[in-house]
């Protein structure tokens, strides 16, 4: 049986981890290669990372820190931010990443999924969704949940399955940043009707129920969440202990080697 | 320590096997050059993506007679996700393609779940294995191997029902997960098979 994974996620802008609310306030959470490394020491199933700096030098900044990252971390690389062309995906997976995450940019080109999964493997391609609700639906935000679209959630994950996409990261921008737990509803109105992976993101608060809840009532495949691991308010090995008592299928680390 | 031969056939992304094979202070050749298959000590056969282009691929740089010649002449031989399938001569992925046929047997689709599969399933060893241990490790993967001859199987997961994880038979071993992506212990395999195989 799979496990449902635990997915730390950094933000990382011009090299440094930074955390903030809606971009604003960054506060410097410490050397990614470092984080990425103790994530996976402390049992992070897969790392996501999201490069928000919008210049070149900034994506060049950011496949360094993939490229070192890989050399020393073993498990799957996630990258995302930016990522438009092609060529962007080669490149981040040529850096080491093992996946790279579109949003806005396969809103714009639908016909990008396509293309993308054929060359490199529907596995590599995650396609990122901030959906936000309104009224009895989920509408789809791009660029970084700005602009509304006339997409709903839903059938956006009917199309970029049919594209060949190779699994969902879904944010709820109404769970996002209140710690308050994950949209439980719209993950759940998601997951049972894709036959994708869904990586469920937003709202993880420093409450282990937050992460059963998703996983149990969502239907979540994975559990993505930022600031609350790289500030230590909660330890993902403590996580994953509460989980497998819970009855969660979960990767435990192994005690030794 | 000899030096480890990869095989390149064009379309896989290699890096995270090189790189584990640097952490693990291997020297390694990556390669699609027929010569170079020829005097391999050791072979490591990554792969992603299709089994049709895979195999055509290997084809066209007329690699595919030179491989199992390699493979059957007890050559140390480790396939990798897709490395594991092109062992058999069928894929349900390329009906047309003939595969390199080392192994009696299919490879077919998963017929329930999600698919691909994708994350960390916990192996289940059997008594023909000897690199691996009850943990959990990572697969992308739709397509799982069903050889004749279930002796060869060194472990078994359930998704959905038991799919093959691994093989294993004389100096052939194959996983279907990845053990460059499998953390700490995937990394344990890959130096079990290298101490067994490689430096010896």
């Amino acid at each position: 049986m799979l496990a449902k994974r635990i997915i730390p996620c950094l933000d990382v802008k011009d090299g440094q981890t930074v955390k903030g609310v809606n971009f604003l306030n960054l506060r410097y959470a410490g050397d990614p290669v470092k984080l990425a490394a103790r994530y996976s020491e402390e049992g992070a199933d897969e790392l996501v990372f999201l490069d928000i700096t919008a210049t070149n030098e900034g994506r060049e900044t950011m496949r360094n820190v993939v490229e070192n990252v890989a050399k020393q971390v073993f498990i799957p690389l996630t990258v995302g931010g930016g990522i438009r062309t092609l060529e962007d995906i080669r490149n981040i997976l040529l850096a080491g990443a093992d996946k790279a995450s579109l949003n806005t940019a396969a809103v714009k080109n639908p016909e990008i999924i396509f293309q993308a999964s054929k060359a490199f493997g529907s596995q590599c391609i995650v396609i990122a969704i901030d959906a936000k609700r309104e009224a009895d639906d989920w509408y789809v935000y791009i660029n970084a949940g700005q602009k509304k679209t006339d997409i709903k959630a839903l059938d956006w994950v009917k199309t970029v399955e049919k594209l060949g996409a190779g699994e969902i990261l879904l944010t709820s921008m109404d769970a996002d940043g209140t710690q308050n737990g994950f949209d439980v509803e719209l993950t759940r109105h998601v997951s049972l009707n894709t036959n994708l992976p869904v990586i469920a993101s937003g709202g993880a608060g420093p409450v282990m129920e937050h992460f059963s809840e998703v996983f149990d009532k969502g239907a979540a495949d994975a559990a993505l969440a930022a600031s609350i691991f790289h500030f230590d308010t909660l330890k993902i090995n403590d996580l994953k202990e509460f989980m497998t008592k819970n009855k969660i299928p979960t990767r435990l680390m192994p005690s030794c080697i | 320590m000899s030096v480890i031969t990869i095989l390149d056939y064009g379309a896989g992304n290699l890096k995270s096997v090189t790189n584990i094979l640097e952490f693990l202070n291997c020297e390694y050749l990556v390669t699609n050059k027929k010569e170079d298959i020829k005097n391999a000590k050791s072979l490591i056969m990554p792969g992603q993506g299709h089994f049709g282009q895979f195999m055509n691929a290997l084809q066209e740089k007329d690699l595919t007679e030179i491989t199992v010649e390699k493979i059957k002449s007890g050559t140390p031989f480790l396939g990798i996700c897709l490395g594991i399938q092109v062992l058999f001569e069928y894929s349900e992925e390329a009906a047309d393609v003939k595969g390199l046929g080392i192994f009696p047997g299919k490879v077919v689709k998963f017929t329930h779940g999600k698919i691909p599969q994708i994350g960390w399933n916990k192996l289940k060893t059997t008594q023909n294995n000897s690199f691996l241990s009850d943990d959990y490790v990572y697969f992308v993967n739709s397509y799982h191997v069903i050889p004749d001859d279930k002796r060869i199987v060194s472990a078994y997961c359930d998704y959905n029902g038991d799919f093959v994880a691994a093989l294993e038979h004389e100096n052939i071993s194959a996983f279907q997960f990845h053990p460059e992506k499998s953390g700490e212990i995937g990394y344990g395999f890959l130096k079990k098979w290298i101490d067994k195989f490689v430096c010896f």
